[in-house]
């Protein structure tokens, strides 16, 4: 027996449980109730170019500040000493093991306009804030539960770089700031493209966080889905079509971000 | 630059922290306000035990992630076996394939695998339920299995498994007794993963669960909905306390193996 064939259970799974759904997204986004081809849904998504612009705008926002506060803490991380570092790792990563609805329940709590801060703020005399129901509360909420996907591969990558190539530029005159810059910034890049995609994708198509802090009035992407298939307006043509949309946009934003990346090592 | 570097490090896990800090601390509080601490009470931990609901979706979730990551190991397992010893183009279709569920948007993934099974139920009778999440669960977790084994034929010598065959193995003693061994770390560290990944996931399940069975996150997010309900906190403090635990022991086992590694070399 070949080893070939030891994936042969697996491929038909493949198919059927991959291959096959995604075609059905497709051939739903085409066609009507009777299975007639249209491309009555996909023109429909235009309507919702404003929420498409808000989710894309939103998810950058937060992938921007996910990236500046991961950076400097995923360096910090891989100059530690070995024995520390693993320790002050799991603290890090820690948060991320708890399920993100009750991360993102917590803040609800601190955000709420009874809650924690504005009971601060009246404690000291001060005007209470609207502070949950927010696009900023949306953005806190993606930066809250990404930011670990954004150490992660940056720590990864900057633990591999030799630190004899750090000091060799330190001999040649760098200071500490063009070092940064000009020998540890290069070499991270393949981890900063990977930490944006793990970061924009789950923003870009979320709907819990929208839903838990954003209110009703800041609908995302995901919101919009999810509501085709389980909420009230039930139209899973409409749904299919807005996916297939998504799908697309995070394909071509993939594709041009890798241009910038010196290899194609997207994963983890 | 040294003291820069402690600071902004306490600030993050400040950060990372506070939100759990707060859920933890209000487990305790006597009365359903989440800004102000009025009492000492374990009220919350004994209704949560109470909580038919909550105790059923927890049995669900553990089921539904053993049997996902068993099955799911047993076939990533063949699979990355088979799709190694593939050629070259047929190889990168199988890889590009099974990277979709990872790339793709959670959403996207539930939302079709839904369209297939309401395809399917209406035409073969079954309902939503404890097959379609586990099928669900199977389907997103394969790829992180297959993931972690492939690297490790890398390490591996191609022609082990044939020397064994030349030896008088028969192809399922050489399987077992070659390769399986060499690729043993990749096949356990996916399996703990599909493992976490089973356990946490809320999107995949919430669009393939239908209504008679859910998980213990589908749970989380229908108690979210009905905002006050401190039992979320009571629960969420035990979550944390269960991961904490996990996670020390995980970190004191590596150093263990690290340092033996270190002795030997």
């Amino acid at each position: 027996m070949k080893l070939k064939y030891f994936s042969a259970p697996y491929l038909v799974w493949m198919v059927i449980f991959i291959v096959v759904p995604l075609l059905m997204v497709a051939y739903f986004a085409f066609t009507n109730d009777g299975g007639g081809f249209t491309i009555k849904h996909i023109s429909a998504v235009g309507q919702y170019t404003n929420i498409f612009v808000r989710s894309i705008w939103l998810s950058l926002i937060a992938t921007a500040i996910c990236l500046v506060v991961a950076y400097p803490i995923a360096y910090i991380l891989s100059r530690m000493e070995k024995h520390r570092q693993g320790t002050m790792l799991m603290l890090v990563m820690l948060p991320m093991w708890m399920n993100f609805l009750l991360r993102t329940y917590a803040w609800m709590a601190i955000l709420g306009n009874n809650g924690i801060i504005n009971h601060l703020l009246t404690v000291i005399g001060a005007q209470p804030v609207k502070l949950i129901n927010t696009s900023g509360a949306v953005v806190l909420g993606m930066v809250y539960n990404y930011l670990p996907f954004m150490i992660l591969p940056l720590y990864s990558v900057m633990e591999k770089i030799d630190k004899s190539v750090i000091e060799a530029a330190s001999d040649l005159g760098c200071n500490s700031f063009s070092t940064i810059f000009r020998v540890i910034f290069p070499l991270s890049l393949p981890g900063v493209t990977s930490g944006i995609t793990m970061v924009f994708v789950p923003a870009i198509s979320t709907f819990i966080i929208s839903r838990m802090l954003g209110g009703g009035s800041n609908l995302l992407i995901g919101d919009l889905i999810e509501m085709q298939f389980l909420g009230n307006s039930y139209n899973p043509h409409l749904g299919a079509a807005i996916s297939l949309v998504l799908m697309a946009l995070i394909l071509v934003i993939m594709t041009v971000m890798n241009q910038f990346s010196p290899d194609d090592q997207v994963l983890m | 630059m040294k003291k820069f570097a402690k600071i902004y490090m306490a600030l993050v896990l400040f950060f990372l922290y506070a939100p759990i800090f707060v859920l933890i601390v209000f487990s305790f509080n006597e009365s359903k306000s989440r800004s102000m601490f009025t009492g000492f009470t374990l009220d919350w931990y004994v209704r949560l035990f109470h909580n038919r609901i909550i105790i059923s979706s927890l049995i669900n979730t553990l089921i539904i992630a053993v049997v996902a990551s068993i099955g799911s190991t047993i076939l990533g397992t063949l699979a990355a076996i088979g799709i190694n010893s593939m050629r070259k183009v047929p190889k990168s279709v199988v890889m590009n394939i099974t990277n979709m569920p990872i790339i793709n948007p959670e959403i996207v993934t539930g939302v079709s695998l839904m369209l297939l099974f309401v395809f399917f139920a209406a035409r073969m009778k079954f309902e939503f339920g404890f097959a379609t999440l586990i099928i669900a669960h199977i389907t997103f977790d394969v790829p992180y299995v297959i993931l972690n084994i492939m690297p490790k034929f890398k390490q591996m010598d191609p022609h082990l498994y044939e020397a064994a065959l030349d030896l008088g193995c028969s192809p399922f003693k050489a399987f077992y007794k070659v390769v399986l061994p060499e690729i043993m770390p990749g096949v356990i560290s996916g399996f703990l993963m599909a493992v976490t990944y089973s356990l946490d996931d809320f999107v995949v399940s919430y669009f393939t669960s239908g209504s008679t069975s859910q998980t213990l996150p589908i749970t989380i997010y229908s108690m979210t909905r009905r905002k006050v309900s401190p039992e979320i906190n009571a629960l969420s403090t035990i979550i944390f306390i269960v991961v904490l635990i996990i996670l020390i022991i995980k970190n004191i086992v590596e150093n263990r193996s690290a340092q033996s590694k270190g002795a030997g070399a």
